[in-house]
């Protein structure tokens, strides 16, 4: 009995998150043409050469989702806690811990989700293979959901601060690397013919690592910023 | 006899035992840190491959170790501060953050000044120097946190569980960061098991005491001040003699 509550709750706090989303479509937008821009910068700042691109596609590309992702957070708990939702979310019976991972997931709905669909799109920019593509879309479907938790912690503890948006990153930012390194180097490793085991492993581990602490450090910090 | 091991928890009396240790500190500190440069500089002979290059470690490696053991005693207060609710284990984490980010921007200053002549580069992608780098982040977030937000309450818990987080982060960041840079090369330098010169291990571990002085002095007189800072509208402060002049 209890489980299928926090279940269905869990749902609907997904449900509510994915149609705000859908009502104001253009911050989804936003965050994936912001996406390709940086993605298609690289090749105009370092220039055309392909053997070059296809070496750094993969990195750019992660680099790129990392910044993208950071531009969504600051509005994780935004318009909940200035009208006063997020308040009443506190107040309710039901685990906190468990609405901020229905938030979390919605968010990655919303501004991960689209990232990895949109990525081999412009792999094939770079010039990327197709197995390199395949291992991209791997880590990128396992490191994006990482990345919205770690920074649901971030955006609760800078909820309602002045310059959150950039403090925010400063906070995150370093805590993501290990994503960054294991996603990138799983297209590198792929690319010159070793395993991809090890890599997309260290990253299933640190999401379940994230899916189980962050929740909960993510309520803690919506504890410290509401009180 | 009871002994009450909670009295120097206060920020009322660790304030006065906090102004009793902090000349005996700097005082020692200054004694070790000029025996330290003596020894390095005059006794301790040139390294037969570093040449005379090698004495930067006098400074580098104590600057180092302190930068990592600060962070530990820093998220050690914090979780103090978070957990018991304790108002000087905040202020502690507070005041150990700077001398804290000072020590890992001197451990990568030294750090490049040494890898000019050594390596050819003022810096690498090494495992070290890369984490070291990401430490500074990590004490970047966590002032930049802590000044972001007026409330001194909130900003100390919040600030305090940044840096639980970032403790737990660490050696996460440290392995992927060492498998990272050992996929692309290996180290480029390392140091084999040679053993050092005992002049050079005296110089070296008087100034790593020397440092750690420094440290306890500068936090020590940090701390007084945000004691003071935070408690000003309280009566105890009124009645400071520093205070009524």
């Amino acid at each position: 009995m209890k489980k299928t509550t926090m279940f269905s709750l869990l749902v609907l706090v997904i449900r509510r998150d994915l149609v705000l989303a859908m009502r104001r479509r253009a911050d989804v937008l936003t965050t994936l043409v912001f996406f390709v821009m940086i993605v298609s910068l690289f090749p105009l700042g370092v220039g055309p050469e392909m053997a070059m691109l296809r070496k750094m596609a993969a990195g750019v590309l992660w680099v790129a989702a990392l910044l993208s992702s950071m531009l969504s957070l600051g509005r994780l708990f935004l318009a909940d806690y200035v009208d006063g939702t997020l308040e009443q979310m506190m107040l309710a019976p039901q685990s906190l811990s468990m609405l901020v991972l229905g938030k979390m997931t919605a968010h990655w709905m919303v501004s991960g989700l689209p990232l990895v669909l949109m990525a081999p799109v412009l792999g094939l920019q770079f010039d990327m293979s197709a197995q390199g593509l395949g291992v991209l879309i791997m880590g990128l479907l396992l490191g994006t959901p990482i990345l919205s938790m770690l920074g649901a912690i971030g955006a609760a503890l800078t909820l309602g601060l002045r310059g959150g948006g950039v403090l925010l990153s400063l906070l995150v930012l370093p805590l993501c690397i290990p994503v960054l390194i294991f996603g990138a180097g799983a297209v590198e490793a792929a690319s010159s013919g070793l395993g991809i085991a090890s890599h997309l492993s260290l990253l299933g581990a640190l999401f379940v690592l994230a899916l189980v602490f962050t929740p909960w450090v993510t309520a803690k910090a919506l504890q410290i910023s509401m009180e | 006899m009871a002994i009450n091991w909670f009295k120097y928890s206060a920020p009322t009396t660790f304030y006065g035992l906090a102004g009793k240790l902090i000349p005996w500190l700097a005082v020692s500190a200054v004694i070790l840190f000029s025996i330290g440069l003596y020894i390095g500089f005059y006794v301790a002979p040139v390294d037969a491959q570093q040449g005379e290059f090698y004495r930067i470690i006098f400074i580098h490696v104590p600057a180092s170790i302190l930068s990592m053991f600060l962070y530990l005693v820093l998220a050690g207060y914090a979780a103090l501060g978070l957990i018991f609710k304790t108002r000087l284990s905040a202020m502690m984490a507070s005041a150990i953050a700077p001398t804290g980010a000072l020590f890992a921007f001197i451990s990568l200053w030294t750090g490049a000044l040494w890898g000019k002549p050594m390596w050819g580069a003022w810096w690498m992608w090494d495992a070290r120097l890369t984490s070291e780098l990401i430490l500074l982040f990590l004490y970047l977030g966590f002032i930049a946190l802590h000044a972001s937000i007026d409330d001194p309450r909130r900003a100390d818990r919040a600030a305090a569980l940044l840096a639980i987080v970032g403790s737990v982060n660490v050696p996460i960041i440290y392995f992927s960061v060492k498998w990272w840079n050992t996929l692309h090369q290996g180290s480029t330098i390392k140091f084999t098991g040679t053993s050092m010169h005992v002049a050079m291990q005296q110089a070296m571990f008087t100034m790593l005491a020397a440092c750690w002085l420094y440290a306890a002095a500068v936090v020590l007189t940090r701390v007084r001040s945000i004691i003071l800072e935070r408690e000003r509208n309280t009566a105890w402060v009124a009645e400071l003699p520093e205070v009524k002049q």
